[in-house]
């Protein structure tokens, strides 16, 4: 059996010390700039927060795992570098990268330190994880939430290092660290300025009729009955009316969350060294809430009791919650 | 209620405008030693807002007859009641039910999941909303309590009546 560790978000100091008392095994955290994925306004550690962090992490025998995560633009790479330093003086656990010039300078400036292949390198082959292995010495993978729970165990079968799947939260399948649509509308830049739907872009206007439409960059991305849930302002969950389907539909994706709470024996036994909880972007009651509630279940799992699992679905965006491409290609 | 949107929203009867303007007066005093005290213990909470401590907040407890007005500006602190018709205009407007918005200051209830609910609503600069949302998360501790404390045996005993007034209704709690 695999060690089934549990990775758990922080987007403050407050989060990761919630993160940590709720039984994470591993914390995963960013500064307060572009080098991350959740460059969104309030949120990350500074150099000093991150350093008092790791001291509270590692004091109670939790990692921390810092996401330098987006592809620096070319010529400016100086933020990534010093991000890199500061991460590895500060005795950080491992950094989660997607650029091979920032796992390239790690490789080269800090060796030995462990290196996390993460989505947004969106490595969904053996051929392609094994370059990031043998090049940069990468220790494990965070696989795209494409691939079934068949495919995943023949992907453990051809690759030197471990693999980390997301298990709950964010269920955004569009080809991660290559999707540009958030910059079509707000010049800014998912993959490299680390934020999708920036909230300097985001509007909402509440209608007479108690409905609610969302705007991002001046366009209306969906618009939500007073009767409806409603879903993050992104485009890929946003609703479109087309030729062929006026009333407006969900065009790429919906607003669901992933939830394989279910499914954790099937992983485990499929070599899935990792359990990924997304949601940095969240607050400590989520975090609590989530990471608390999967401890029980990996715990039950490894004493060889049946998983109690808490009902997460009030969570979870749009309140709906799917077992995505692991359970079947065809989940929607 | 399903949300925010056929929740019972506070309509004032004749008599209650004038008693509402009354209360906001005999409050104001209140609010500002308020504000004063948790910006003063929690520092890196203005720190943390950034380039929003200059935004205005229209904090709106939908049943209720005031609404609360906030600059966190830590040179020139505002926090104040003012009576539905006579609320100022605002950069940001976050409204929902009292304890909901009492509930997320003190990191009880995920805001997120408030919004999926459609529990709470947001208008106007998101980014600021955004941004005061994640300052408050990561402050340790309850507000509430640390505002109530600071009225003593008195204060004490008004969060806990407010607490039993207001059954967990909200959606967005963990269901753990």
């Amino acid at each position: 059996m695999s060690l089934a560790e549990l990775i758990c978000p922080a987007g403050t100091p407050a989060a990761l010390r919630t993160a940590v008392d709720a039984g994470a095994d591993a914390v995963y955290c960013g500064f307060q700039n572009a080098t991350n994925a959740r460059n969104f306004p309030g949120l990350n550690f500074t150099p000093q927060e991150l350093r008092e962090s790791v001291a509270y992490a590692h004091a109670r025998n939790a990692k921390v795992l810092l996401a330098l995560n987006t592809y620096p633009p070319a010529g400016k790479t100086d933020l990534w570098w010093q991000a890199a330093d500061i991460g590895a003086g500060l005795g950080v656990d491992a950094f989660i990268i997607a650029d091979m010039g920032v796992a390239h300078y790690l490789a080269q400036n800090h060796p030995g330190i462990r290196l996390h292949l993460s989505v947004q390198a969106a490595a969904s082959s053996p051929e392609a994880i094994r370059y990031y292995c043998q090049h940069f010495g990468v220790k494990r993978v965070v696989l795209p939430r494409i691939l079934t729970i068949p495919e995943i165990r023949e992907i453990r079968k051809e690759i030197p290092c471990e693999i980390e799947t997301f298990i709950f939260g964010n269920h955004g399948l569009m080809v991660e660290g290559r999707c540009s649509l958030t910059s079509y509308l707000t010049g800014k830049s998912t993959n490299m300025d680390g934020v999708c739907s920036p909230a300097a872009d985001v509007e909402y206007k509440r209608h007479e009729d108690g409905s609610m439409s969302s705007q991002l960059g001046g366009f209306t991305i969906d618009c939500f009955r007073c009767d409806e849930k409603a879903g993050y302002p992104t485009i890929c969950k946003g609703r479109y009316a087309a030729p062929h389907r006026r009333e407006g539909y969900y065009a790429f994706e919906e607003p669901v969350s992933l939830n394989l709470s279910r499914l954790l024996p099937e992983l485990i036994d499929a070599g899935v060294h990792a359990f990924k909880i997304e949601g940095r972007q969240r607050s400590k009651s989520y975090v609590r809430g989530v990471v608390s509630a999967f401890r029980r279940a990996v715990d039950d799992i490894r004493a060889g009791r049946p998983a109690n699992m808490a009902d997460l679905v009030a969570l979870t965006e749009g309140q709906k919650q799917t077992h995505g491409a692991f359970e079947t290609k065809k989940w929607r | 209620m399903s949300n925010i949107a056929d929740a019972m929203l506070f309509v004032p009867r004749r008599g209650e405008a004038v008693a509402s303007r009354l209360a906001c007066l005999l409050v104001q005093p209140l609010l500002a030693r308020i504000i004063g005290s948790i910006a003063g213990r929690h520092p890196s909470l203005l720190a943390r807002l950034g380039p929003h401590q200059a935004t205005s907040f229209l904090i709106d407890p939908i049943e209720l007859p005031f609404m609360f007005y906030l600059r966190p500006d830590p040179q020139a602190l505002v926090l104040r009641a003012f009576p539905r018709d006579r609320a100022p205009r605002a950069g940001a407007v976050i409204r929902g039910r009292f304890m909901l918005l009492l509930e997320m200051i003190d990191s009880e209830v995920d805001g997120d999941a408030a919004f999926f609910s459609r529990d709470l609503e947001v208008s106007g600069e998101t980014e600021a909303v955004v941004q005061l949302r994640n300052a408050l998360d990561d402050i340790d501790g309850s507000i509430a309590e640390e505002i109530a404390e600071m009225f003593g045996v008195p204060g004490r005993a008004v969060l806990t009546q407010l607490r039993k007034a207001y059954p967990s209704e909200v959606k967005g709690h963990t269901a753990s």
